[in-house]
């Protein structure tokens, strides 16, 4: 099937199966390798990216066919001319990753959840994220680093 | 929270990581990031049965599918000597894809090469495997009796893998018989899975030259390498191993798997790369898990609460092979340190292993080689001795402690024990925590019927494997290794045999020879994991890369130190015997104005180094005289919600003493990640099998992770005890978090629901195990 | 973990998806938020052959009362439930209980309340919820459309009312009165999981403080989310009391057939089913301004 999706700005026009995950359609079809692939059960939130502007979705429970025509930004599209988002200051300031490899799911559902709430509490920061999953991290310096964001009125 | 170090010092110093950029940009480089020209990719295909004879594999419906390249099999790997693979711990084997029958739930029996990630999924799920099933041994007590003979292909013809004991005896035996007071206590360990986010995967190929380019997720890329060539018959300098970024790895990323073995046989035979990166289930199901150790734990005592002796007995559950990555002489890993941080005059430990129906491994998550299992062992055997004498838990650990200046102290189970300050570092965490208010509020709880519960764990662990003397793997001996290069301009590179999988080596090995040498760590780039430049080493795991290679890369440092003092004399133009460091330069001995900088000297090499050997390097490879004793006190409260069974962890603090720290922000990371691992082996995980051997936890849903919601606040201080033998003092911290919490916790549960009698409950620790525990309690079933 | 291959289509309006569904009778299925669709797709337990993309239907995204009830659209997500403006109200209590503990807070963001009652996982939160709040399901036949009601729609594990070439449109909650509160509780082992027990409450009170009205169900307590009628009939009428909370909590373990599982045994999730509709009653009614 022809599709034409666009990431980051960039419209990409691909021909996919219908089955290929959107997840596979941003690493694969568009280069994009910072979406991740964790687990099989929508469990992790590796592969969070945002959908047409404020919709955190999990790419590998979506086909890469259903975005055609939407607006997909993933962790590649999150700084501006080479500024690093206030998010991406704040997981590096107050050490909020190890691995990395959780790190641009977390970075986009904080991104969504800033868009909902800009001034969140410890605790919405923390249900927010619970759709996500950190090995490394303990999460502890994760909520500061969506803290630090949300202090300097990123939402 | 993260400072910036500039020329001086820069050990100590909460730096913010260099690594960082390109993993919050997406920029990571993992297995799975790489493509290829003409990259086929491999999908397995797996066993629904625990244990079966093959009778046939039919592949004729998997070629037919559009897309699919080969399929193989273990008959066509034994026709190629590869049919079997020699596990770590060298005693065993395993094989690649199942010869003649299959031994556990989701074993691979074929590998499937195809032009897509679904023509290969597809492939895979029409290969047809006849299968018969045999009676399935699913527990190691069942193995022991020996009914069904697991592995026939071994000389022994046992399920009993070995038997390994240290320590008297006898003598033990006798002091227990002797005690005035005894407990015993039989704890099951569960079986549980590291689980990092990124699963194993690798991509291979052979180049234009004939060489293997194997790009994999490894904590041990050369040791990989080396074990490759012995195996395939490659020779070394034609394999090339590259372990790029690792999404995280706590042990699971030291074994050889099926699937690399099959990729690479598959780039050879095809002639193009191969792709295999595994699902999550194949990462829960297959590779190697972690613990599953029954242990029988008797501790006698004096009347007021002296240890006299510790006995300990284990039942392993090794699974269907013995890939236990533990050193050679270890076969149940360090397990001897469960005398933990007390004075027993005499021990014994011995651990009995078995095959199952289950899959291979057993050495993982952060277990510093068992020292989890044996930590937990003592931490918990104190607790229920302090309830036996009536003693205050916190009390009985202080009388016993081994005291500061005991060390180096010789543990009755042969152990040095390097340094450390037990009531010190107990102290701070009990002040920390406000331990006198809070037995004060417990009673007026417990006044109430409230069950609140305050644990505590004062852990003792050993890392920095190893000294040559005992250590090795494959035979190898367990040194480490760092090779540093000095630019003109004052920047370098350090290359250590180590290999980061999130403990931030790029930040803090530049902070070592930034520190050593006085240069900015900004500009010294760091580099593992390629085996055809890094140094030669063993990798990253058991906390062994600050003991072992930062130790190589201090001791590179100051070698460079000294080339570099030599030029510095011929540029302040006196005797090297004048010269001094000092302040983070050179010093002309009594005269402070005389001074020359490292940068000045690094350019010098280059450019003015007199009658000197030029450039400004130094290699070295650093045979630890010890290992190393870090050392913590944790201390959990809790409250339980009797009428669910619920546990909340109030708080949670912890005091780590891993000596001189080269980077605090880091070590605190390290900190929260391993007790969220250790919290969630106490509450949640396990990785089940029935009685007819399936797998029960095989994804995220059913193998549970914590997330950002359940996982406590933690409240983390340090005490620093030098490692004496260390050239920085360094002790490694990484596995201490997991190795000392999950006791703090049990025992916090057991300490609220004591009132009621209970005495122990394995984990995971349930909300249905502790209901059921209170009720039976409280109607006198129990 | 990759998906049988399949036909996608995608419909731009409800005459389009239903023409779809009825072509393709049982080789079809509705994607909607797909949260539980594709999972189950990827490991080849659901291979239809062909998916009906209904997410393009816009016309189906509302959330909107309409005087008698809040309709919630077959494409509307579960966090448009979650952030509604209303959603602090009291009589919405139990809706916003349940709104925050459905799976996870990523996937709320695409998955659908209607999709989770078609669904009809035995241990899902809309369907308990939608019994004690006794909603209503519109599903669209060969015949035209009808309004189902929760206690006809659940029909076993994963069946539901929906047959062959049809398609739910619309759930329907009526709007409670000022004098109702609800309560959802649930226990799960960590968020994601699946409830291992879980309570949805609604109480409807008198002038006079006695209970006008109420609906109690549960999850994770049989094939599909069941109602307490016993404890209903026991409420109804009565003035709130602990003796009632606890006799309408008897009355739900009674009621709770569950399966034992990795998240508990049957005796601990019996047990959990009445406790957590004590908790909810007392939770509703203090809600109300009642305290037992």
């Amino acid at each position: 099937m022809k599709i034409a999706v666009k990431v980051n700005g960039s419209t990409y026009q691909r021909d996919v199966e219908s089955r290929t995950l959107l997840a596979y359609f941003l690493r694969e079809e568009c280069g994009l390798t910072g979406t991740h692939v964790g687990c099989d059960t929508s469990s992790c939130g590796c592969c969070v990216v945002v959908m047409d502007g404020d919709q955190a979705v999990k790419a590998c429970t979506m086909f890469a066919v259903q975005a055609d025509g939407r607006e997909i930004m993933t962790v590649e599209g999150l700084a501006t001319n080479g500024t690093l988002h206030p998010l991406q200051q704040g997981f590096w300031d107050q050490h909020g990753l190890q691995c990395g490899y959780c790190t641009p799911g977390m970075l986009m559902a904080s991104y969504a959840l800033l868009k909902h709430n800009p001034k969140p509490s410890e605790a919405d920061i923390r249900e927010g994220l619970a759709g996500n999953l950190c090995r490394c991290t303990g999460y502890q310096n994760i909520v500061k680093a969506v803290q630090q964001a949300a202090e300097g009125g990123q939402g | 929270m993260s400072a910036q170090a500039t020329a001086g010092q820069s050990v100590g110093v909460a730096m913010k990581r260099k690594e960082d950029p390109r993993f919050i940009q997406g920029k990571g480089n993992y297995v799975d990031d790489l493509s290829f020209p003409g990259m086929l990719y491999l999908a397995l295909v797996r066993s629904p049965y625990p244990h079966a004879e093959i009778k046939n594999i039919d592949i004729a419906e998997a070629m037919k599918v559009p897309g699919v390249k080969a399929v193989i099999t273990g008959k066509d790997l034994e026709a190629a000597g590869l049919g079997w693979l020699p596990t770590f711990h060298g005693f065993d084997k395993q094989m690649v894809l199942a010869i003649g029958k299959v031994l556990f739930q989701y074993q691979e029996v074929a590998a499937v090469f195809a032009e897509s990630r679904e023509a290969a999924a597809d492939g895979a799920e029409v290969v047809e495997v006849e299968y018969e099933p045999l009676p399935v041994v699913a527990d190691p007590f069942t193995s022991k009796t020996d009914k069904v003979l697991l592995r026939p292909d071994r000389e022994g013809k046992t399920n009993h893998i070995f038997h390994w004991e240290v320590g008297d005896r006898d003598g033990t035996a006798r002091a227990l018989e002797s005690s005035p007071k005894r407990i015993s206590q039989r704890m099951w360990f569960q079986r549980c899975h590291p689980a990092p986010l990124e699963p194993c995967g690798c991509v291979a190929y052979f180049d234009t030259m004939g060489r293997l380019q194997f790009h994999v997720t490894s904590q041990a890329p050369h040791v990989y390498r080396t074990a490759l060539a012995l195996v395939t018959g490659i020779a070394e300098d034609k394999i090339h191993v590259i372990s790029p970024d690792l999404g995280g790895g706590f042990g699971n990323k030291v074994p050889v798997y099926p699937g690399y073995v099959c990729a690479i046989v598959g780039a050879l035979k095809i002639g193009r790369p191969v792709k295999w990166v595994e699902s999550r289930t194949e990462n829960l199901t297959s590779t190697g898990f972690a613990r599953d150790y029954h242990m029988d734990v008797e501790i006698g005592a004096t009347e007021d609460g002296r240890v006299t002796a510790l006995r300990v007995a284990t039942t392993a559950d090794h699974g269907a092979f013995d890939a236990a990555a533990d050193p050679s002489k270890y076969p149940a890993g360090i397990f001897g340190i469960v005398t933990g941080s007390y004075t027993f005059p005499v021990a014994h430990a011995e651990v009995d292993a078995y095959f199952t129906n289950k899959a291979p491994g057993g050495i993982a998550y952060r277990c510093s080689f068992r020292v989890t299992e044996a930590s937990f062992a003592i931490e918990r055997g104190m607790d229920i001795l302090a309830d036996e004498l009536g003693i205050d838990s916190v009390e009985l650990r202080r009388r016993n402690f081994i005291k500061k200046d005991q060390f180096p102290y010789p543990s009755a189970l042969g152990f040095t024990y390097d340094s450390g300050d037990y009531h010190k570092t107990l102290d701070t965490a009990l002040e920390k925590i406000g331990y006198a208010a809070l037995l004060k509020e417990q009673a007026e709880q417990r006044a109430k019927g409230e069950l609140m519960g305050i644990g505590v764990s004062t852990f003792t662990e050993v890392v920095g494997a190893g000294p040559s003397k005992h250590f090795d793997i494959l035979g190898i001996k367990m040194f480490d290794s760092a090779e540093i290069r000095i630019h003109p301009t004052g920047a370098g590179i350090v290359r250590a045999g180590t290999k980061s999988q999130g403990q931030g080596h790029e930040t803090t090995w530049a902070q070592i020879v930034a520190e050593e040498l006085g240069l900015d760590p900004q500009t010294i780039m760091v580099e593992e994991g390629d085996t055809d430049t890094a140094p030669y080493g063993l990798g990253t795991y058991a906390s062994r890369s600050t003991p072992v290679a930062g130790a190589a890369i201090t001791m590179a440092a100051r070698r460079i130190r000294e080339k570099a003092r030599k030029v510095a004399a011929h540029l302040l133009e006196v005797g090297e015997a004048d010269v001094e460091w000092k302040d983070y330069k050179f010093q002309v001995k009594g005269v402070p104005a005389k001074v020359v900088t490292m940068k000045e000297v690094a350019f010098a090499a280059y450019t003015n180094m007199g009658p000197n050997e030029p450039g400004l390097e130094a290699t070295y490879y650093y045979d630890p005289p010890n290992m190393t004793y870090p050392n913590g006190a944790y201390i959990a409260v809790v409250d339980v919600d009797r009428e669910i069974g619920e546990v909340k962890v109030r708080r949670f603090v912890a005091v780590d003493d891993c000596g001189t720290v080269i980077n605090p922000m880091v070590v605190e990371g390290q900190i929260h990640g391993g007790l969220t691992e250790g919290f969630a082996i106490a509450f949640m995980q396990e990785i089940q099998y029935d009685s007819d051997g399936n797998n029960l936890n095989t994804n995220f849903t059913d193998y549970l992770v914590p997330t950002s919601l359940e996982t406590p606040h933690w409240e983390t201080a340090s005490t620093v005890t030098p490692s004496p033998h260390h050239p920085l003092g360094a002790k490694g911290v990484g596995e201490s978090p997991n190795v000392g919490s999950p006791a703090a916790f049990v025992n916090a549960v057991i300490d609220a629901l004591s009132p009621l009698g209970v005495r122990h409950i394995d984990m995971p620790v349930t909300r249905d195990k502790v209901w059921r525990a209170i009720r039976d309690a409280e109607s006198g079933k129990a | 973990m990759i998906p049988a291959a399949f036909e996608y289509l995608r419909a731009h309006s409800p005459d389009e998806a239903f023409a779809h569904l009825q072509k393709h009778g049982p080789e079809a299925r509705v994607l909607a938020g797909g949260q539980s669709l594709i999972p189950a797709m990827r490991f080849r337990l659901a291979r239809p052959a062909v998916l009906v993309d209904i997410n393009s239907i816009s016309d189906l995204a509302y959330v909107r009362t309409d005087g008698k009830a809040l309709a919630v659209g077959a494409i509307a997500r579960d966090s448009a439930i979650e952030r509604a403006p209303w959603i602090g109200e009291r009589r919405w209590s139990l809706i916003h209980d349940v709104s925050r503990v459905v799976a996870d807070p990523v996937v709320r963001q695409t998955g659908t309340v209607v999709g989770s009652l078609c669904h009809n996982d035995p241990a899902g939160d809309w369907t308990a919820t939608a019994l004690a709040a006794r909603g209503e399901v519109v599903v669209r036949g060969k015949g035209g459309t009808r309004t189902v009601a929760i206690d006809d729609f659940l029909v076993d594990s994963f069946t539901t009312a929906v047959s062959e070439g049809e398609m739910a449109l619309e759930a329907r909650f009526p709007v409670p009165d000022d004098r109702t509160a609800g309560s959802y509780q649930k226990v799960e082992r960590k968020v994601g999981d699946f409830a291992t027990a879980a309570a949805a409450v609604q109480v409807s009170l008198n002038k006079n403080g006695t209970i006008r009205s109420v609906g109690v169900a549960l999850s994770a307590a049989g094939a599909c989310a069941v109602r307490v009628d016993e404890a209903e009939r026991l409420l109804t009428g009565q003035k709130p009391s602990a003796d009632l909370v606890r006799a309408a909590s008897a009355a739900a373990e009674t009621r709770s057939e569950p399966q034992a599982d990795l998240r508990g045994s049957v005796e601990y999730k019996k047990h959990l089913a009445g406790v957590l509709v004590g908790r909810g009653l007392r939770q509703a009614l203090e809600r109300l301004g009642v305290k037992l």
